[in-house]
């Protein structure tokens, strides 16, 4: 019987395990929170579930039905935190697990050597820096999203939500139901590169028409609480000293260029920004696993990756949103309990491959955002670095290694380690020096979460103290 | 600034009341619910910045899915602990202000 170890208990882990428990395998899942079910399932803790929790998810259902088919039949390990995978020849490699509160001490050191392993880390928000991106108030809309359904907290009373993409409409209704009033919503993206996106083919979307639903959702609590919803336009600058106060918003043309003139101020006390995503591929990368040009994980069509009996699920391979994940995870886990994918599963991924592509079409990041970030706005939130002075040095240096710069900057050496500024850094040095050396390096790191020295020394057993020969004695 | 917890008694979602939960933050008490994280606590309760970065600019809850580091705190001694993925316990004593590091 196989055994099959899976890192992340988002929607993709979690259909990957029901999949493998399902083919018979013996499933272990890492979930590095207090409960499964992801960003994209995040709810109340336990003494504080609501009646009505339903109204803050979609598919609330799949993931009752999912979360107990797999705390039944698998082992669940929850405070799982991965800070490092060994890579091990031709076999899946080595998982080094520390089990216990987040960033704590005292907690369990554990190894898995599995027969096969399923990455599904998930991703995570990318913000373009603008100037007072770093003021507190300015959340990621996964924040606001995370805190309205993780804890009952509206981040604001008058929030503007901006960014691209259609995440940004579920994070409108979180935050409504938190009482908050969002006084617009803009989307970076104008009409000409919408429609282009997403009107062409309308044939590809039917097998997606619980997006529509869904989304069609979205669109009529917006217009029962009279939300705006703006296009060709973002928020290129927040104002305020101690948190932020106002926000200007710009027009923006095809290629996200702010257009002068078309500024207006509008008063907030908070903002909530998402400009799409990107993968988490810290463990996926340590694995050996190979990365496209874009940093997704390759895959083949039963999800495996470069690395033999190591495969990946979800946003890791692709940013397709929780309905793809299921398809992928589903795959990923009768393939790596030895099992062929279900015709369903794989037709499903084929159609929502099909809308993540529209999506990207539609929504994806365009260069123009450099237009927005002035020589003083902060890039690296850590270590307070500015765009200024990373463009100046790659200019002086016209060093194209993220090394050499991150060294000469402290970009990307805070405690985020590049995780929060990375793309934005590749992007601002390949403008400046005409191409990176390695692109998508900012994501390489050995060591993937935090771990106290004290914890790691508490692993290592003393060495034996060297045995003495009994018949020799020792000569001065 | 006014607290942003979502009152028990008028939330559509109708959570259960899990009771109240008190944590001190540089010495004041701050109060929310049961089962709130660090970070959630401090934000209903009004607070959004509890930190500096290395120039002294306030920094508090950015992405709150424990990647950026922004939201990091002291609790009962223990640096370096990101508030928006640590679960609060009655009584902790958190600190900040100083950046480590």
């Amino acid at each position: 019987m196989a055994e099959v170890l899976i890192i992340g208990g988002g929607p993709a882990g979690m259909a990957a395990a029901a999949a493998a428990l399902e083919a018979g395998a013996r499933v272990t899942v890492l979930e590095a929170g207090y409960d499964l079910g992801g960003q994209y399932w995040r709810h109340l803790a336990d003494g504080r579930s609501g009646a009505n929790e339903a109204a803050l998810h979609h598919g609330w259902d799949t993931f009752l039905e999912l979360r107990r088919t797999i705390t039944e039949g698998c082992d669940v390990v929850l405070g799982a935190h991965v800070w490092a995978v060994d890579r091990n020849d031709d076999a899946p490699p080595l998982v080094h697990v520390m089990v216990g509160a987040p960033d704590g001490t005292d907690r369990e050191p554990r190894t898995y050597a599995p027969d096969r392993l399923v990455v599904a880390t998930g991703g995570q928000e990318r913000t373009l820096p603008f100037p007072g991106w770093d003021l507190p108030g300015v959340f990621t809309a996964g924040a606001a999203q995370a805190l309205a359904k993780g804890e009952r907290v509206a981040v604001g009373q008058r929030v503007l939500v901006a960014g691209a993409g259609p995440f940004l409409l579920p994070v409108v209704t979180s935050l409504i139901q938190t009482g908050a009033t969002v006084v617009g919503v803009a989307e970076a993206s104008g009409p000409r590169r919408l429609a282009r996106g997403w009107l062409p083919r309308p044939w590809e979307l039917l097998g997606t028409r619980s997006k529509a639903t869904e989304l069609g959702g979205y669109v009529q609590a917006m217009a029962r609480h009279r939300v705006p919803y703006w296009t060709g336009r973002t928020v290129v600058e927040a104002h305020g000293t101690d948190r932020v106060r106002a926000v200007t918003l710009a027009g923006l043309d095809d290629d996200w260029t702010r257009v002068p003139g078309s500024e207006r101020v509008i008063e907030v006390d908070a903002v909530c920004v998402s400009h799409g995503f990107v993968p988490r591929t810290e463990l996926a990368t340590a694995a050996g696993c190979a990365v496209d040009e874009n940093g997704f994980v390759v895959v083949d069509h039963e999800q495996r990756t470069t690395v033999p009996g190591v495969f990946s699920a979800g946003e890791l391979t692709g940013i397709g949103g929780a309905d793809l994940s299921l398809a992928e995870g589903e795959i990923a886990g009768s393939a790596a309990a030895g099992r062929p994918p279900r015709p369903q599963a794989l037709e499903k991924r084929r159609r929502y491959a099909t809308f993540a592509s529209r999506m990207h079409a539609a929504h994806g990041i365009r260069p123009g955002w450099q237009t927005w970030a002035t020589p003083e706005t902060v890039l690296c939130r850590c270590e307070d670095v500015t765009v200024g002075e990373v463009r100046d040095i790659a200019a002086k240096t016209g060093a194209r290694g993220l090394r050499s710069l991150k060294l000469t900057t402290r970009a990307g050496l805070g405690p985020c380690q590049g995780r929060t500024c990375g793309r934005n850094l590749e992007d601002i040095l390949v403008v400046e020096t005409g191409g990176l050396m390695q692109a998508g390096r900012t994501s390489h790191r050995p060591i993937a979460t935090p771990v106290r020295l004290g914890e790691l020394a508490a692993t290592l057993t003393p060495a034996p103290a060297p045995e003495r020969a009994p018949d020799r004695e020792d000569h001065p | 600034m006014n607290p942003r917890r979502v009152p028990v008694e008028l939330d559509p979602v109708r959570p259960q009341d899990s009771g109240p939960l008190t944590v001190t933050l540089d010495g004041e008490e701050v109060t929310g619910q049961a089962g709130q994280t660090v970070a959630g606590i401090l934000l209903g309760a009004g607070r959004v910045s509890w930190r500096t970065s290395r120039n002294g600019r306030p920094r508090g809850v950015f992405c709150g899915i424990g990647v950026c580091f922004d939201c990091l705190v002291t609790v009962n001694d223990l640096p370096d602990v990101r508030a928006c993925q640590r679960r609060a316990q009655e009584g902790d004593v958190i600190t900040t202000g100083v950046q480590d590091g």
